[in-house]
């Protein structure tokens, strides 16, 4: 591996409050290459937080430091917004979790495909076109032609996340985020698009972070694992060593989930007063 | 008894059908989960029972009475159901203490603040709770609420629409406690509506695996964890959870 694609150090995300600044980031350091990432944790840890400050998407009155956060060389907290813009989407892209609002209602897939890549990419009509078609026939939407005039509405749950998907990876970006692109779909349909996700990101040989609070599901795409808690990184791990975790925290999150032959007449329950914050 | 019959039961919304011939029955005291993908009309079941989606024909029976199209008030006593989105399930501008007194007061139920704060023992939430804001409670809290509402006229049977699937991994767990304590005291029936199958396999007896509106196997938990689910639909199901 050559340079990491993504480095964070001491990462902090804030924002005020009546009784002064709260910190729901605290001090995050991680280096990504063109490997996949998972970061997990319950509401509240600063999972999604995380993702946001990369492609600095935390407004004002929020605020970001960091001693280092890079992206192929570049300091993103350096960048105006006019410099942004050409980052993301063309370079770090991200999906977001729930495609009924993210997906706007009012502009059919096809366009809204097309401009995720006109925005970035001058190119003729008819290239345009085809790229939109090929696009959606990697995420595995049949008859592209038909769904490429669909407006939102008319599509299912699943179909929508895909749709999602090939919007954020026309442009072709060397690092996609994705921040529980699962979570509002079926279990069938769950492992359908990460597995889209896992074999576009395989192929293209792009870096992945993927934000979810699925244990399960981010040990089996991901090859690193960040878990989160109170804006703290509390135990990194190799995917395959999950089950040899050592923080109580990680343990408690793995033992509260039930298994398919369960016989515990019981879970057991985080103790939220062992950790002390959220 | 027969907590809950189905019997032919064919569900409409509009001019389209979305469950067909749907046999069911369940004893009293069991817990039977549904299961499916979306679309495939588990959740549309139990707005039936609970007289949300009164456009249907066949037969539904309560602990052996039939029950009559829309919304009936000896029915609530019985039958009562928890919704998935706890934040969307509760009146946001009414505090928890109003919110859990309005079905004492719709039936003429005295004794509203013992009852109120029973309740709120029950599911495991401290009194100051109590006349707070929906927004002033985290997710976990306010499925607790949910569920606490849902007990108030003291049912038998528990419908419980996914209730934990919008909630964290370490919440769903407390939560599954809960209902499973909860039955265990009062003798409650549930029928559950999930695609979580292991949720199933802590919380249940038996389940349906339903699709495009029919069932198309029921099996007993023990099957479902030694993996010996008959129809290939469900072994797609199980296939799926464990990312096999």
């Amino acid at each position: 591996m050559s340079s990491p694609l993504l480095e964070v150090e001491n990462l902090r995300v804030s924002f005020p409050t009546h009784s002064g600044r709260v910190e729901v980031v605290k001090g995050l350091s991680f280096t990504l290459g063109r490997e996949r990432l998972g970061i997990v944790g319950e509401s509240g840890s600063g999972k999604s937080m995380t993702g946001r400050s990369i492609l600095k998407l935390i407004r004002k009155p929020g605020e970001v430091t960091a001693d280092k956060l890079r992206f192929e060389g570049i300091d993103i907290l350096d960048q105006n917004e006019k410099q942004m813009r050409a980052i993301r989407g063309a370079r770090i892209s991200m999906v977001m979790q729930d495609p009924k609002f993210s997906l706007n209602p009012v502009m059919t897939v096809g366009e809204q495909i097309a401009e995720a890549l006109v925005t970035h990419q001058k190119l003729g009509r008819k290239e345009v076109q085809q790229r939109i078609l090929d696009m959606l026939t990697a995420v595995r939407i049949n008859d592209p032609e038909r769904v490429a005039k669909l407006y939102p509405h008319e599509v299912s749950g699943g179909m929508g996340q895909r749709i999602m998907i090939a919007m954020m990876l026309i442009p072709e970006p060397e690092l996609l985020i994705a921040d529980e692109p699962t979570s509002a779909l079926d279990v069938s349909v769950q492992a359908q698009v990460l597995d889209i996700i896992d074999d576009l990101v395989t192929r293209k040989g792009m870096g992945l972070i993927l934000i979810s609070h699925d244990l399960a599901l981010v040990s089996r795409y991901c090859d690193r694992i960040l878990v989160m808690n109170a804006g703290r990184v509390v135990e990194e791990c190799a995917a395959g060593q999950l089950d040899k975790a050592q923080h109580p925290y990680t343990r408690g999150l793995l033992a509260a989930m039930p298994v398919i032959d369960e016989t515990r007449d019981e879970l057991p329950v985080l103790d939220r007063t062992q950790w002390a914050g959220t | 008894m027969s907590a809950l019959t189905l019997k032919n039961l064919d569900i409409s919304y509009g001019d389209t059908k979305v469950v067909h011939g749907v046999n069911l029955d369940v004893p009293e005291g069991e817990s039977f989960a549904l299961v499916g993908e979306s679309g495939s009309g588990k959740s549309t079941i139990l707005r039936a029972i609970a007289g949300l989606a009164p456009e249907w024909t066949g037969e539904i029976s309560v602990l052996g009475k039939p029950r009559t199209h829309g919304v009936d008030r000896n029915e609530s006593r019985t039958v009562q159901m928890v919704f998935q989105d706890p934040y969307g399930s509760l009146h946001p501008r009414k505090t928890i203490d109003s919110a859990l007194s309005e079905p004492l007061a719709i039936h003429g139920i005295g004794n509203r603040g013992e009852r109120v704060e029973a309740v709120l023992k029950q599911v495991g939430l401290d009194q100051r709770f109590r006349f707070r804001f929906p927004h002033q409670l985290s997710g976990g809290q306010r499925q607790r609420v949910a569920i606490a509402r849902a007990l108030m006229l003291e049912p038998k049977v528990l419908l419980l629409d996914e209730p934990t699937s919008a909630l964290d991994v370490s919440v769903q767990a407390e939560i599954l406690n809960l209902l499973k304590r909860l039955r265990r005291e009062q003798n409650l029936t549930f029928l559950m509506v999930t695609h979580n199958l292991p949720v199933v396999s802590f919380l249940c007896d038996r389940l349906a695996v339903m699709r495009h509106g029919r069932i198309v196997e029921i099996a007993d938990v023990a099957q479902l964890k030694q993996g010996d689910l008959k129809e290939p639909y469900s072994r797609e199901l199980l296939a799926a959870t464990e990312g096999a």
